[in-house]
């Protein structure tokens, strides 16, 4: 066989990786140019600010915007304490072992459900059992369930990456342990857990089946968070899937990207600031 | 009275003995170094005397340590107040990351007892800081991040910080091992300054630091407090062999 020059052989790996890594932002971009062009031309000012008229086919997405807010509020109202307190229990609290492999394990799992399962675990708990139909409570909590993995565990690294020398200094202070962890701890770890949560966000955004199991798919814009709501991605999805309107489809869909995208970009920068803060 | 009086101290880890029936009494307004090979339980002496080792898990304490008068070991002993009386320096300098002015009055901050007023703050920190020799170069950057300073200067607002606690003993460990020789020279002479308020027990590996500094000497083996006294004598007229071939050179 023939040898093949190092230099030359360096030099087809680097394009090699090359092409693989443009291709995976050629795609990203192509995805992210595909809905501009087609969805870009159906926004507005009128379409952000009216609610949707006839199903969908006329009117704007206002309602959809605001149900999508109520729902990710609740999902971190509950998910955030929820999730960040474990975080504290399981790296300050108690000691690697049995118990805590299980916690790991369970919230592992639960980040593992379908989400079309956890949609109808909501629906069964929540709109059915709890009576309390399809709402924005329902969907929120049920949403919450499926956000709890990811703030566990974003929260868990960036607290076990605060160094453990910061610990014992407060102790030697004589600082208790509680304040401790909520004035050196967390402060110092604060960056990556703001990152988990926002980018947790970013994921319920997008997020469809749980959502239509549990909040329902109600166009009215929602006056409490009893009543039923849809959400940018289940207007979307519903606008598609239906043949109501392909245009409206993309616009909504165009907000939908353009959302997580500036939430994404939101996450970056707090970290960068967070982190300039604290060190 | 001696400011810190340890009788007859055991410590166990698990089923190790790390400290064997330690009895000493380290005086008042005075360095007291501890010295010894790697592992010969100086730094274990060192953080039962603020009580430290309670963090690690399996450890079991016999005997008494006063500090004053009272016995840190006795229950129902509070371990705030214990450890804004006895402050620690570490190995590495780890001053939090957060600015000079709020790493100074950490402390004081967490136990409420930082005045409302923040022109106060600044008198603090004027007082710490003045202390450990950093006020003129530090005054016009408080504002700035901790991390930001020189190794030596970290150390010197960790030290700072105990000062504002008006903590009256300091325990250093190794308080100069991160440190290149200039910078050590100068902790050397701010310990020397501190001495004058503080009680202070260090630990070191640096024979010479001891010698330098100390006025009195521990020399610790594999748990027993081998040799204790005034430190020229331990260095000049050794009464244990042991103690002698250390100082010589012939282990640690």
């Amino acid at each position: 066989m023939m040898r093949l020059n190092p230099i030359l052989s360096q030099k087809i790996i680097k394009t090699l990786l090359w092409i693989l890594t443009g291709s995976t932002i050629g795609i990203l971009f192509f995805i992210i140019i595909y809905i501009f062009i087609k969805g870009l031309p159906q926004l507005s000012w009128t379409f952000l600010s009216t609610n949707p008229v006839d199903m969908g086919r006329s009117g704007g997405i206002l309602a959809t915007i605001v149900s999508t807010v109520y729902l990710i509020g609740i999902a971190l109202f509950f998910a955030t304490p929820l999730g960040l307190g474990t975080a504290i229990y399981l790296t300050e609290y108690t000691r690697e072992g049995l118990i805590t492999k299980i916690i790991r394990f369970g919230t592992e799992s639960l980040a593992g459900i379908p989400s079309i399962i956890l949609g109808l675990f909501g629906f069964a708990i929540f709109v059915i059992a709890f009576g309390w139909g399809w709402s924005l409570l329902s969907g929120g909590l049920t949403l919450s369930a499926m956000l709890l993995p990811t703030i566990i565990r974003t929260s868990e690294e960036s607290i076990l990456s605060v160094p453990q020398e910061y610990r014992e200094v407060a102790f030697s202070l004589g600082v208790g342990k509680w304040k401790t962890i909520t004035r050196v701890v967390l402060p110092a770890a604060l960056p990556g857990i703001v990152t988990g949560i926002v980018l947790s966000i970013a994921r319920s955004v997008g997020e469809t089946a749980v959502i239509i199991f549990t909040a329902g798919s109600s166009l009215r814009f929602p006056s409490s968070i009893f009543e039923s709501g849809r959400t940018l991605a289940v207007h979307f999805y519903i606008l598609a899937r239906e043949g109501i309107s392909m245009p409206m489809a993309y616009g909504t869909a165009a907000i939908l990207v353009l959302l997580i995208l500036i939430i994404n970009i939101s996450a970056y920068m707090t970290m960068r600031f967070l982190m300039k803060r604290y060190s | 009275m001696p400011a810190i009086a340890i009788n007859n101290l055991d410590l166990y880890y698990g089923s190790f003995q790390a400290l064997k029936g330690i009895t000493s009494f380290f005086k008042e307004k005075t360095i007291t170094a501890l010295i010894g090979p790697s592992g010969c339980g100086k730094s274990t002496l060192l953080r039962c005397l603020n009580r430290m080792n309670d963090l690690i898990d399996g450890i079991r304490i016999e005997g008494q340590v006063l500090i004053g008068d009272k016995d840190i070991y006795a229950p129902g002993t509070d371990l705030i107040q214990l450890r804004k009386e006895v402050g620690m320096v570490f190995q590495r300098p780890n001053p939090f990351p957060l600015s000079i002015l709020e790493n100074v009055i950490f402390g004081l901050k967490i136990h409420g007892q930082l005045p409302s007023e923040k022109k106060k703050w600044e008198k603090i920190a004027f007082r710490a800081l003045s202390a450990v020799g950093l006020w003129e170069t530090l005054k016009d950057r408080l504002k700035e991040s901790a991390l930001s300073l020189t190794l030596e200067q970290q150390q010197r607002v960790c030290i700072a910080r105990i000062v504002a606690l008006q903590s009256r003993i300091v325990l250093m460990d190794e308080p100069c091992s991160a440190l290149d020789p200039m910078a050590t020279e100068k902790i050397e002479s701010l310990m020397l300054n501190l001495k004058e308020n503080f009680t202070i027990v260090i630990v070191t590996h640096n024979m010479q630091q001891a010698a330098r500094i100390s006025e009195e000497t521990g020399f610790m083996l594999l748990g027993d407090l081998i040799e204790f006294g005034p430190t020229g004598q331990i260095f000049t007229k050794p009464q244990d062999d042991r103690t002698n071939d250390y100082i010589t050179g012939r282990y640690g």
